[in-house]
């Protein structure tokens, strides 16, 4: 009955290896990232975007209602009024500081899901590795800009 | 004395022979991430160089330039820095009796009359298997020095449980190889090589060549009887205190033996470079290249092995030893020995 065992083992070694066999004449799953696009879904949570309307103004309106609900504390946010000569968004107030700390947001959505006018939505890039800690403080200026993912989005 | 035939060819075939093992070690390391990584559908390294051909030379780079503390060794730091020389050494040495090809008859060059030239360094020495034993013996005694040097008690341990591994899987090996002596009545390699003109020995002794190759397996140190292996990954092994290119020459000393056990394998079992016969007789080029196809495809099985199977626990490894695979080889032996007392001739 040793052997018996012995050789039913054997049969099943023989299978595992069969497996990977198998694998070995598939090709490989894996993504060559900067060559390849990655795929991902429509509601992947990237960079955050502030977004403008069809006039060009802002939408944010220096509520600080995202650096309310943050869980980490990464949005700061400073308002201002706006004046007739200098408007920025429509209406009273805008935010003049906007400052989200990358290294500390956790991408989780809640200061989108928070935001009253719409102002604020996380895109799709996710390649922000830098080599300086202080770029990673990302203020207005570069949240205002679009996001150029290298992606594939799949139906939602 | 005859200077040519008896030093000077020798002196070239060996420095062809280390050189060409030296390189092997660097590719087979290559090829081993990149067929690992195909089982595990990925791709493995691609980005140095084409194909990622130029991975090694990064890997080496880098040991050569990781640094190094040596502090606090057992007795002796002449040692610590020797033993995995003591393994690299070992590890070369036993590729002296493998027969890579047949004679290369006489021939002239340029008025100057060239003596035959055995394609093997010494596989024509009538104790060629026990050698193969020796060394294999040898090659342990790196590990354990390694270990006791290193001046920590897990690579202490580490150091013994693989030298009891190395030294237990011996057994059930010697008797394979002995089942296969009943056939070839030779310990000379060359000689087992031309017996298999016919039929190579894997058909005659299949129960011998699997106990071999399991064997082989675990004196390699290889998946899936690498605990001691991964220890060093993992925790601690024989080479936790080795850094830098001492750890490289550990490396290198198993995977040298890896080949050099694959390279026993298609001798001993697949036929060398004599089988098929018709090919070989072609040209010596052909009969090399049969020995070179059998020896990758034995370390191609060797890589699916070990990307395949789970590892197996120290003491199982010693019971499946002691308990399964010796008696195994003995009633192989005996059955072996019966069958060809009573066939004619």
């Amino acid at each position: 009955m040793v052997v018996i065992e012995a050789i039913g083992g054997l049969w099943q070694l023989i299978r595992a290896m069969g497996v990977t066999l198998k694998h070995f004449f598939q090709k490989p799953i894996t993504v060559q990232y900067p060559e390849e696009k990655v795929r991902i879904y429509p509601r992947f949570r990237g960079r955050h975007e502030l977004q403008r309307d069809e006039d060009g103004l802002e939408l944010c309106v220096g509520c600080g209602l995202c650096a309310a609900i943050c869980p980490s504390g990464a949005i700061y946010v400073e308002a201002a009024e706006n004046t007739e000569g200098e408007r920025y968004s429509k209406g009273e107030r805008y935010a003049c500081i906007y400052e989200i700390n990358m290294t500390r947001c956790i991408f989780c959505g809640y200061c989108e899901e928070a935001c009253p006018t719409g102002a604020l939505k996380l895109q799709h890039e996710f390649a922000l590795a830098d080599y300086d800690r202080g770029s990673l403080v990302y203020d207005k200026t570069r949240l205002l800009q679009p996001a150029s993912p290298h992606v594939i989005i799949l139906e939602g | 004395m005859d200077w040519i035939a008896n030093l000077v060819i020798p002196l070239i075939k060996s420095l062809i022979v280390v050189i060409g093992l030296l390189v092997g070690f660097a590719y087979m390391t290559w090829a081993e991430r990149k067929l690992c990584a195909r089982f595990q559908l990925r791709y493995g390294p691609n980005r140095a160089g084409p194909f990622g051909l130029l991975q090694p030379v990064a890997d080496a780079f880098k040991a050569i330039f990781k640094e190094e503390t040596i502090f606090g060794q057992v007795h002796s730091k002449a040692i610590y820095v020797m033993a995995p020389g003591i393994s690299l050494a070992a590890a070369l040495l036993a590729f002296a009796v493998v027969p890579v090809g047949p004679t290369i008859n006489s021939f002239q060059v340029f008025g100057f009359r060239v003596p035959d030239i055995p394609l093997s360094i010494a596989a024509d020495v009538n104790i060629g298997v026990l050698y193969l034993f020796a060394i294999a013996g040898l090659g342990t005694y790196g590990i354990v020095l390694g270990g006791w040097t290193s001046n920590n008690k897990y690579s202490l341990l580490g150091a013994l449980r693989t030298t009891a591994q190395m030294i237990s899987y011996e057994l059930p090996m010697g008797l394979a190889i002995v089942s296969v002596l009943l056939l070839s009545e030779s310990l000379s390699l060359t000689k087992i090589v031309e017996k298999q003109a016919i039929l190579p020995f894997i058909v005659l002794q299949p129960v011998a060549a699997l106990i071999y190759l399991i064997c082989g397996l675990a004196e390699a140190n290889r998946s899936p009887f690498d605990l001691p292996e991964t220890e060093n990954e993992l925790v601690a092994g024989f080479a936790t205190e080795y850094g830098g290119i001492k750890f490289a020459i550990f490396f290198m000393a198993e995977y040298i033996n890896m080949i050099v056990v694959c390279a026993v394998i298609a001798t001993l079992f697949l036929g060398g470079w004599q089988w098929p016969a018709f090919l070989a007789d072609l040209h010596p080029i052909v009969a090399v290249g049969l020995f070179f196809a059998k020896t990758a495809f034995m370390l191609f099985l060797f890589v699916w092995i070990r990307s395949s199977l789970p590892r197996v626990r120290y003491d199982k490894l010693m019971q499946f030893c002691w308990k399964f695979l010796f008696p195994l080889a003995l009633v192989n032996l005996a059955v072996t020995a019966v069958v060809i007392a009573l066939l004619p001739g």
